[in-house]
């Protein structure tokens, strides 16, 4: 016997009864749609999420100096001198699971162009912290390392800052402004990035080199923060602790000193984040996937009935030379066919509902690869599991008892 | 002539509730290549039993069988589904034929449970048989829009397609009226005298086994006659005296 007409048989007994098998079907469409768009929802909501957080630099590592006790009164970090250069060349060579690192000092005053002025951040960076903070360039160009060795007098310029200082829409590429008495000229637009979830505009900065910032306007040797990335988002727990470790051996700590320094990542709000998204995944697709399992019992009621409605073809095919694993096969191709018909529908009716969820509500929504093949794989299984008893059951038939079946 | 079927001292017991029934008492037969026998006896003569034996459905409890030189005794289901897919063709009572099927397609059914044959070949040996039993203008019909005897004629056709060396018919005119039993038995002589087609056809009817060319009479499981019918009726001639059809 081969397949081919195994195929045949079975699409042809499914043919006869197209509207049984259809609504057979019904189950396994409903229950695949459902899987499918309950997963999209699921991941739609959970990639908006991360989007938002990623935007802000979700693999970021930030360093400040801790508070500590001198003589018994508790003085703040950041008027504590412990970051230098050294605990960014440490972390550069020693660091695995970091990708950049970046050194940070801030000074707040006031920008100058002319007769606009605007209050705002200096920040002074090197390099990488464009990349660790996703800080893009919109016209001009980026900090260069030279910027940094130079002590060079140019900065990169926010929006927020720009459109105050230049109102009439010039292009501050090239021109040059005063902060701190200071003439920077301005290199680069940065892109527009807007408020973060704290409402913080996070236009309304200037970008500088490090250096430019500590030896012009702070006078200082040491840096007010550390920003690190982690090389990906799996492995931010362990950059942290590596930080940690590097940097406790470069400010030679004992064992029994606590940290003069705070490691923070995004890392616990992400993850809050996640398992609340994860939870309400999980949910979803269990509620899809027990619908999915009440279609494959619907197939397998009918199947039964089936069997049972079809004794005497069964005795006839097996009088005119059907082996009991033909028929076998065919009952069960007849259910995986129905399941896996089912199944290509039922991705379809997803795919469509799945765009009707966005389009019409307005919500994120994700279709990932893996609940399509998954929720096609327990299509294909449902119709094997849920095939095979009555499948069995037809194959084992006397052939004399079953032409005799009334 | 050969041997087309031998039977020796065929016994079959069925034991229900307990007790035992002996069906076949010991049966012995042979049957050549090219006759047309008839299988008669009233119900509880055995001949069901007889009839499963033969097309190879049943194994019998003890005794030889050997159809067409092959020793069905010793073999397991599955080489006696391929027996009755190589060697035998089944005409029933009730027809048997697939609903919302066509004609073609009840006929190549046979076909499809042989792995030899190709597509192609199947579609031109049902045509062929169709055309046989004179039904080539109701291939595409499915069996509700076929009368009772040219649904009988198309599992006549079936039975054919495999190109079977025994042809076994079990009550083939039981649901049949007489005109159409004639019909149909017309056909069956014409495959025997015409094609050579050995036929076993098992009935209750006594005039529909004038038509055959021997008789064998079973009374509680053991041979009560086994006679070479020396008037055997011409179907066709019975069929052109009966008054003419004026439903």
């Amino acid at each position: 016997m081969n397949i081919v007409n195994l195929l045949r048989i079975a699409f042809r007994a499914l043919q006869r009864n197209k509207l049984r098998a259809f609504l057979t079907m019904l189950g396994i469409i409903i229950g695949v749609a459902a899987v499918i768009v309950m997963v999209a929802i699921g991941q739609g909501s959970k990639q908006s999420i991360h989007d938002q957080l990623a935007n802000m630099g979700s693999n970021m590592i930030t360093v400040l100096p801790a508070s500590n006790i001198s003589g018994g009164v508790k003085i703040a970090g950041s008027s504590f001198q412990t970051l230098t250069e050294k605990d960014i060349i440490a972390l550069k060579q020693e660091g695995k699971y970091i990708s950049e690192v970046s050194p940070a000092v801030t000074s707040r005053g006031q920008s100058i162009n002319g007769a606009m002025n605007w209050p705002t951040t200096m920040t002074g960076v090197t390099p990488e912290y464009l990349d660790i903070r996703k800080l893009t360039i919109k016209s001009g160009r980026s900090l260069l390392p030279r910027d940094v060795t130079t002590s060079a007098k140019v900065c990169l310029i926010g929006q927020t800052v720009a459109d105050n200082l230049y109102p009439n829409g010039e292009n501050p590429v090239g021109r040059v402004i005063r902060f701190g008495n200071i003439p920077f000229q301005i290199v680069g637009l940065l892109d527009e990035k807007g408020f973060n979830a704290f409402g913080q505009d996070q236009d309304d900065i200037l970008v500088a080199p490090v250096s430019t910032v500590q030896n012009r306007i702070l006078a200082t040797i040491y840096y007010q923060y550390i920003y690190a990335s982690a090389s990906s988002e799996q492995v931010t727990d362990l950059a942290t602790a590596e930080v940690t470790a590097i940097l406790r051996k470069s400010h030679r700590l004992k064992v029994s000193d606590q940290n003069d320094f705070t490691v923070r990542t995004q890392e616990q709000l992400i993850s809050t984040l996640s398992a609340t998204t994860s939870l309400l995944t999980i949910l979803l697709t269990v509620i899809a996937g027990i619908s999915l399992v009440i279609g494959g019992i619907g197939i397998m009621n009918i199947m039964y009935v089936s069997v049972t409605e079809r004794t005497r073809e069964i005795g006839l095919r097996m009088s005119i030379g059907a082996k009991g694993k033909d028929i076998l096969m065919q009952f069960l191709i007849e259910a995986i066919l129905i399941s896996l018909t089912g199944g290509i529908i039922g991705v379809l009716l997803g795919f469509i509902s799945t765009k009707m969820v966005t389009l019409l509500l307005n919500w994120p929504t994700l279709i990932s690869e893996s609940s399509v093949i998954l929720s096609f794989i327990v299509c294909a299984l449902t119709g094997i599991f849920f095939g095979y008893y009555p499948a069995q059951k037809a194959s084992r038939l006397d052939p004399i008892d079953a032409l005799r079946y009334e | 002539m050969s041997k087309i079927l031998e039977i020796k001292d065929l016994q079959r017991n069925f034991s229900v509730g307990g007790e035992v029934v002996h069906a076949l008492k010991g049966i012995s037969f042979d049957i050549m290549t090219g006759e047309f026998v008839t299988i008669m006896g009233s119900s509880g003569s055995g001949k069901t039993t007889l009839l499963n034996i033969l097309g190879c459905l049943d194994k019998p409890t003890s005794g030889e069988y050997f159809l067409d030189g092959t020793a069905i005794n010793t073999k397991s289901r599955d080489e006696l589904a391929t027996l009755r897919n190589h060697k035998i063709g089944f005409v029933f009572q009730s027809y048997n034929l697939l609903p919302k099927t066509s004609a073609l397609e009840n006929v190549e059914l046979p076909l499809l449970y042989n792995a030899e044959i190709s597509s192609t070949e199947r579609k031109k040996r049902a045509t062929e048989a169709l055309k046989a039993v004179n039904l080539s203008d109701r291939m595409s019909h499915t069996p509700t829009q076929l009368s009772g005897g040219q649904q009988q004629r198309v599992a006549i056709a079936r039975a054919l397609v495999n190109e079977p060396v025994m042809i076994l018919a079990d009550e083939a005119t039981g649901n049949l009226d007489s005109r159409t039993s004639y019909e149909i038995m017309a056909l069956m002589q014409d495959l025997n005298i015409n094609h050579g087609k050995t036929i076993v056809f098992v009935t209750h009817e006594p005039d529909i086994a004038t038509f055959s060319s021997r008789t064998i009479r079973l009374k509680d499981g053991q041979i009560q006659a086994d006679i070479i019918n020396q008037n055997r009726q011409n179907a066709t001639d019975v069929l052109a005296a009966l008054p003419s059809n004026n439903e």
